[in-house]
């Protein structure tokens, strides 16, 4: 058993074994407390509630990686969103064609790209602060946004659209399928690429990684440009499941997803941080939540246990070395 | 006068936009120049410079603070029910209550970044997610109308000329300079403080107590969180409780624009006042010159994306394309 726990724990890093010890922890916790926990229904609602923090979340982890944010990461969803929807709308809206479709999330990955890669140039080349050009940029592209839509929100679009946002396939909800694709992309390009060695050398040292020969700056804007197609899937898929787009859907998530990454392990200073833990983490935060809801709790308790729950892990994580001390001390 | 030119370079180039904007504007705009325009500008921002200068003081330290936008909404909400329970209060009880409910607001953030070595980003996410979720649950989101006379009465303390009467928050905007300015600039501690924010290490080996360090500097933006939030229900004549959430990022754009560095050890109140100013002025010169509303924002954003693409800009090291700081400076 010790075996199996050990070669599991060389597997998957013992950060996500600790994580999934207390995500098991909650799953049991809210079962007693609550007879539906363990039902189809609820797991069915986290299947659908999760992939869009979590599509967000991936968004905001690689630059964190790479020692920067991106605090655009809803600004950029919701208008990678507008634009599938405009081109929806320009070609007949509830009857547009599989094709608009296609051309559209097409162009909304283009969008999202293209603002994920200015900032990226503004961070890379004009050395700007992360967190002061991507909240220029959050605050440019919500205003774009608002000017466009004049504050209004865009619906009526094809009802194919509804199978993706609502479907189910083989007892999967299709946004969790999305989302489990795209973190293994993610887990991909950031753990056996060239480009993610770069990016985790750059947010360990740039000096450094300038050096030994790595593009800093090209590689920087392109992992900030990958971050802003993420984030245009997110706004693809927020879209068919709520049938609608407006600017400012999904604000509340922005600093959630910070959150969910340094829950997940991530090292502020950048250099460390992976996918699996931060999925995990994802998972804890979406159980809390929706544990809490059974028990009749609104979001707001929710968002309060978060932030409660990530420093208690802080907490625990500063103090373990002080408590390891501690039991070596008494054994001896 | 020409050492101050070659220190605050940044004050200066800011002062120096800032002037030519207001020069234009005033060209431009008959009513830019009133005594009415003026006054409600200053009137209007004098909350957001009261908490960047507060921001500044732990900026300067290394850290940084995303809670005390929602801090000063709890400090608000507290102060109206504790004076409800000692039957009205005065300005004296109402100064006391949202200055210690702001200090201890500030310190569990002090707390948890020196007690437990917690990163500040990280410690104020979680407190910015336990603050507001506490606050709203407790709540139910319900504001509060029924407010003391004294809190809510307008009371002009200067006049520009006709019509252009300078409020209570004004004086306080004055009074928070005039004491940070003090705090940072004339004090052995305010020394420390820049020491610290320059070299953590490096002040702790020269004797600085660095927990207290981080003690005030989080007090001090605790302080300014709760006197802010004081003075904008002075404006507002009613405590909200989702009023002032999202406000961090705009006061936080305003102080690092305004030359405080992410990072530590460098910004100024002056810079402070200027960078709030500068991205008001540009609002409110959009209105004056019959700009569509809907399109304020994107210009704004715009405006922080140029004014921190111009600041950086260093023509020479981008063409030798030799090694430059790239923006990413560790955040404690």
């Amino acid at each position: 058993m010790s075996t199996f726990t050990e070669r599991l724990g060389r597997v998957f890093g013992r950060e996500v074994m600790g994580l999934l010890g207390l995500f098991a922890l909650t799953v049991v916790a809210f079962s007693l407390t609550s007879p539906q926990f363990l039902s189809i229904g609820n797991f069915d609602s986290i299947g659908f509630q999760l992939p869009d923090l979590g599509l967000l979340t991936l968004a905001m982890l690689a630059p964190i990686i790479a020692n920067g944010i991106n605090l655009a990461v809803i600004a950029t969803a919701n208008l990678s969103g507008l634009t599938l929807a405009w081109i929806l709308n320009m070609n007949g809206g509830p009857n547009a064609g599989v094709l608009a479709f296609v051309v559209g999330v097409a162009a909304a990955l283009a969008v999202g790209g293209a603002s994920g890669a200015a900032m990226g140039v503004v961070i890379a080349y004009f050395g700007a602060h992360p967190i002061l050009a991507s909240l220029a940029m959050m605050i440019f592209l919500k205003g774009l946004g608002e000017f466009l839509t004049r504050g209004g929100d865009i619906s009526g679009f094809p009802a194919f659209l509804g199978e993706i946002g609502h479907g189910v396939i083989l007892g999967i909800p299709v946004p969790m399928l999305v989302f489990a694709v795209a973190a293994i992309l993610w887990h991909m390009l950031l753990a056996r690429t060239r480009h993610g060695f770069a990016v985790a050398m750059i947010g360990s040292n740039p000096r450094a990684s300038e050096y030994s020969g790595i593009p800093v700056r090209r590689s920087l804007t392109l992992v900030y440009a990958l971050s802003g197609m993420m984030c245009a899937l997110a706004g693809i898929l927020m879209l068919t499941e709520f049938n609608s787009v407006r600017v400012g859907h999904g604000d509340a998530l922005l600093l959630v997803t910070v959150l969910a990454c340094f829950l997940g392990g991530v090292d502020p200073f950048g250099g460390f941080g992976r996918v699996a833990p931060v999925f995990v983490s994802l998972l804890i935060l979406q159980t809390l939540s929706s544990g809490l809801n059974l028990l009749g709790a609104n979001q707001h308790l929710s968002t309060a246990v978060w932030g409660l729950f990530l420093i208690a892990v802080m907490v625990f994580r500063s103090s373990t070395p002080t408590l390891r001390a501690l039991f070596e001390s008494v054994r001896k | 006068m020409r050492d101050y030119l070659r220190t605050h370079e940044g004050e200066v180039r800011l002062f120096v936009v800032l002037a030519a904007l207001m020069l234009y504007l005033g060209l431009a705009s008959p009513t830019f120049f009133t005594a009415g325009n003026l006054a409600s500008l200053l009137n209007n921002n004098a909350v957001n410079v009261i908490w960047a200068v507060g921001l500044l003081v732990v900026l300067i330290a290394g850290g940084i603070d995303i809670s005390f936008a929602v801090g000063a909404s709890v400090a608000q909400y507290l102060t109206a029910l504790a004076l409800h329970a000692v039957g009205g209060g005065n300005w004296l009880f109402g100064l006391l209550f949202a200055g210690a409910f702001g200090i201890a607001l500030g310190c569990i953030n002090a707390s948890l970044i020196a007690g437990f070595r917690i990163i500040s980003i990280v410690a104020t996410i979680a407190t910015f997610n336990a603050f507001f979720g506490l606050l709203m649950f407790t709540t139910s989101g319900k504001s509060i109308y029924d407010l003391p006379d004294w809190w809510t009465d307008r009371i002009a303390v200067a006049s520009l000329g006709a019509g252009g009467a300078l409020t209570l928050p004004v004086a306080g905007m004055v009074a928070a300079m005039a004491a940070t300015w003090f705090l940072i600039s004339r004090t052995t501690t305010g020394r420390q403080i820049y020491a610290f924010g320059d070299n953590p290490e490096g002040a702790r080996r020269a004797g600085v107590a660095t927990v207290k360090i981080q003690f005030i500097a989080y007090g001090w933006l605790g302080l300014m969180a709760g006197i802010g939030g004081l003075m904008q229900v002075n404006l507002a004549q009613e405590v909200v409780p989702n009023a002032l959430i999202g406000r961090e990022l705009d006061v936080l754009a305003a102080a690092v624009l305004g030359g405080a560095r992410l990072g530590g050890g460098r910004g100024s109140v002056l810079g402070c006042f200027l960078g709030v100013m500068l991205v008001a002025v540009v609002q409110n010169g959009l209105n004056l010159l019959g700009v569509s509303p809907y399109a304020f924002k994107m210009l704004i954003g715009l405006t922080i994306l140029a004014a921190i693409s111009l600041s950086n800009f260093e023509l020479g090291a981008l063409l030798a394309g030799g090694s430059r700081r790239h923006g990413h400076v560790d955040i404690h």
